[in-house]
């Protein structure tokens, strides 16, 4: 199957390119990028020449080296006509919550990574949470099976940090990297003692995985439900402080200069923190972090009227927290957009809003929202938001994914920047439907995914 | 005229215009109390439910005598707390309710917005009696109506309202509705039991008592959950009384013919020493009596009274 995919502009931060470019794929492989041809037309192919699957040039010759110069005899199966679309690499989304094993109510690997796919993803983390925890190999090889399985994205699993996600003793980490695990976290339970944090940190530094922490201090947070701010005040709801947020990231921060070791913070909601860990960066300190799309287009006030679908822990912050986190995007403090995509069963989050659990999905509208709230307004080139979806994490995770290059997999999603649609809950892939965005009227998002060459999800025409 | 919502939920949605209606209605309702057949048939036929997930006396058994006094039938369901985990969730509740036609439903619950989520998936009325810290206007309507009658008038009034500020759903349906009806709001209290941003709702913040209670009109004392001081917001009861008690003694501060309210149930000698709860200016008792006038006036608004064509 060799598919062609043309006249798109391709963006590719990891090697500066933004031009349109036509790109030749084949058993999984981007074989050729070849610079800008005429417009598709009948009868006009550009530089590549578009026959049947019969075509005698194809029997013969095989793979890229050798063709390298034999243009234009190639053959295609497929075109696709990528002319006034965005083609950039698959985008990887660092922290998703499949659910699978454990509460296949709320999300599957199958119906997760659709939504991934959906949403223009090609790669998706998922977090240890599951039940029982992915804190051994048979758990992480479970996941990896089943996402070859019945996957429509690559999936990397992320490994406990400790047994069961207790806090307690350190869970096989070793073991997890060697199985497949990308990094390690204890989720959405930070590792509350600063000693065992430290000796995560070691431990992990060997395999230089990095660790990921969920940062809140528990105690600071107590029965917390939204932001400590006017609203969490004016509506009578137990608040979680912006502090409780940064005194974990401070000290964890002051754990990876002690012990050399990679830290990722999760989602972060608050500009204390921004402030942290871009004073850490220039002290060379190997933190990177993460902000989720709600984060960056909502606040606090999207709580009024005690929505459960916009409780999720980080909460939702306030303007200003939310002005910091675009600029903390913008001058490279924050390093990529990550979905923490959490999915709850409807039933769930219908309750009163501090029995609700926390978490909201983000597959299918990341790329839509941040299109929408930082690309169109300008807070953001779209080049600048590609990297933070791709290069970006796979730079942290190591991942040998997020760019465009001959020989490269030929992850890849194809963007329609200025596509009108509203977000329809009832249509998404996910299981579950706990969205903040219902009824958003969004700018844009993906209408074709590939992942190793091959089309996942599409809505091309 | 009429109220405009078909819910009570709290006293930020109130008009002025409206809240002066049902202040007017508690009116006539009081005069009703003080007969000597104490029932008329405004409410025939209709069905009042109280739903209450939290322990109440004076709040249910209020609402129980105003919608008998109307004629309503009504019922009382009590859920303890301690059920509503491993019980129906609150939506079954609503709809095993919905389902029983009930005019009016009463709730109180301890989480914040729990009456507003009745109210969005019941056709019947739903009056909030107290939604965790979030607001609980029936009690604010009765002090408003207690004030009035005592002086006269609202407008242009100072008042106080001391403790935990945090955890009040009093204190905040009154600076809603003590602000909408021209009055001045201070609030006072531990640092540690003041919400941060409380000053954006338009109040002026004490953490001493004698300055908060100077030169005001009203001082309104607020019910210490001693349970707090496990919780780290207060050392003991006995410096908790010292700072913030309000004695004969700490009254010297106010002006000499200041009123002193509670919304109950007190603890006597902790947040207000006994020869003020019974002084000749508390007007504690006065609360409890207004609340069922203003509590009928409610109930008879909501169920359609007042509606003119």
């Amino acid at each position: 199957m060799r598919i062609l995919i043309k006249g798109g502009r391709v963006i590719d931060p990891a090697n500066a390119v933004d031009e349109i470019l036509d790109l030749l794929i084949e058993d999984g492989k981007i074989i050729r990028i070849n610079p800008p041809t005429p417009p598709l037309q009948k009868g006009g192919t550009g530089g590549f020449d578009v026959r049947g699957t019969d075509a005698p040039e194809t029997r013969k010759t095989k793979g890229a080296r050798a063709e390298k110069n034999a243009e234009p005899a190639w053959s295609v199966d497929r075109v696709m006509d990528a002319t006034g679309l965005v083609v950039c690499p698959g985008l990887i989304d660092m922290h998703v919550h499949l659910r699978q094993p454990g509460r296949e109510d709320k999300e599957t690997i199958a119906s997760g990574t659709m939504a991934a796919a959906r949403g223009g993803f090609t790669a998706v983390c998922c977090m240890p949470n599951t039940d029982p925890v992915n804190d051994t190999r048979a758990v992480t090889e479970f996941i990896l099976d089943a996402a070859k399985r019945e996957g429509a994205v690559q999936v990397y699993p992320v490994g406990a940090i400790t047994k069961g996600m207790k806090g307690e003793e350190l869970a096989e980490i070793g073991e997890l990297f060697e199985a497949g695990c990308v990094a390690i976290s204890d989720d959405g339970r930070p590792v509350m003692s600063a000693e065992l944090m430290r000796r995560a940190m070691e431990y992990a530094a060997m395999f230089d995985l990095p660790v990921i922490q969920h940062s809140e201090d528990l105690h600071l947070s107590g029965r917390g439900v939204v932001h400590e701010g006017f609203v969490s005040t004016d509506l009578g709801l137990h608040g979680i402080p912006s502090a409780s947020e940064a005194v974990m990231v401070a000290r964890d921060i002051l754990l990876a200069e002690l012990t050399g070791a990679r830290l990722h913070i999760a989602h972060v909601s608050a500009a204390e923190s921004v402030r942290l860990i871009r004073e850490a960066k220039t002290r060379g300190v190997r933190v990177s972090c993460e902000v989720t799309p709600h984060h960056l287009a909502l606040t606090e006030e999207a709580v009024r009227g005690f929505h459960a679908d916009a409780k999720m822990n980080p909460p939702l912050r306030s303007e200003a927290d939310r002005q910091a986190l675009l600029e903390g995007l913008r001058d490279g403090a924050i390093d990529a957009i990550a979905t923490d995509h959490a999915p709850h069963t409807v039933q769930e989050k219908e309750q009163e809003f501090d029995q609700a659990p926390f978490g909201v999905i983000g597959l299918e509208t990341a790329l839509a929202v941040t299109l929408t709230t930082l690309v169109h307004p300008g807070v953001l080139t779209l080049s600048q938001a590609i990297g933070k979806l791709t290069s970006e994490p796979a730079r942290i995770l190591k991942l040998p994914k997020g760019r465009i290059a001959e020989g490269a997999d030929a992850d890849l999603t194809i963007i329609d920047p200025n596509r009108d649609w509203t977000v329809d809950p009832s249509a998404f892939a996910s299981k579950s439907r706990n969205t903040p965005f219902a009824g958003w009227r969004l700018r844009g998002g993906a209408v074709a995914t590939l992942v190793g060459g091959k089309v996942v999800w599409e809505a091309l025409r | 005229m009429g109220l405009a919502g078909k819910d009570l939920l709290s006293m930020r949605e109130l008009t002025v215009d409206e809240i002066r209606l049902i202040l007017d209605t508690a009116e006539s309702m009081k005069e009703v109390a003080r007969r000597d057949i104490k029932k008329v048939p405004a409410l025939r036929g209709k069905t009042l439910i109280n739903l209450f997930y939290e322990p109440s006396t004076r709040t249910r058994t209020s609402f129980e005598i105003a919608g008998k006094w109307l004629s309503a039938d009504v019922i009382n369901i009590s859920i303890s707390s301690s059920s509503v985990a491993k019980g129906e969730s609150l939506k079954d509740t609503g709809l095993t309710l919905q389902a029983m036609h009930p005019d009016i439903v009463v709730i109180r619950h301890p989480s914040a917005g729990a009456a507003e989520f009745l109210a969005k998936r019941l056709a019947a009325s739903i009056i909030n009696a107290g939604d965790g810290a979030h607001e609980h206007p029936s009690q604010a309507l009765l002090d408003l109506f207690t004030i009035r009658e005592k002086v006269g008038r609202l407008e242009g009034l100072k008042v106080a309202i001391i403790g935990d500020i945090a955890h009040s759903r009093v204190a905040r349906s009154n600076i809603h509705g003590m602000q909408k009806m021209g009055m001045e709001v201070r609030v006072a209290g531990p640092r540690t039991m003041l919400p941060r941003f409380i000053e954006r709702l338009g109040v002026e913040v004490f953490t001493s008592l004698d300055r908060a209670i100077a030169e005001v009109d009203v001082i309104m004392m607020l019910r210490l959950q001693t349970e707090r001081q496990q919780a780290g917001l207060f050392p003991s009861l006995r410096e908790y009384s010292r700072l913030f008690g309000l004695t004969v003694e700490r009254l010297k501060a106010a002006q000499s013919n200041v009123l002193i309210m509670h919304p109950g149930p007190i603890n006597r000698g902790v947040e207000i020493a006994p020869d003020v709860a019974d002084g000749p200016y508390s007007l504690i008792l006065n609360q409890v009596e207004n609340g069922l006038a203003v509590r009928m006036a409610l109930l008879y608004l909501l169920a359609g009274g007042g509606q003119t064509g």
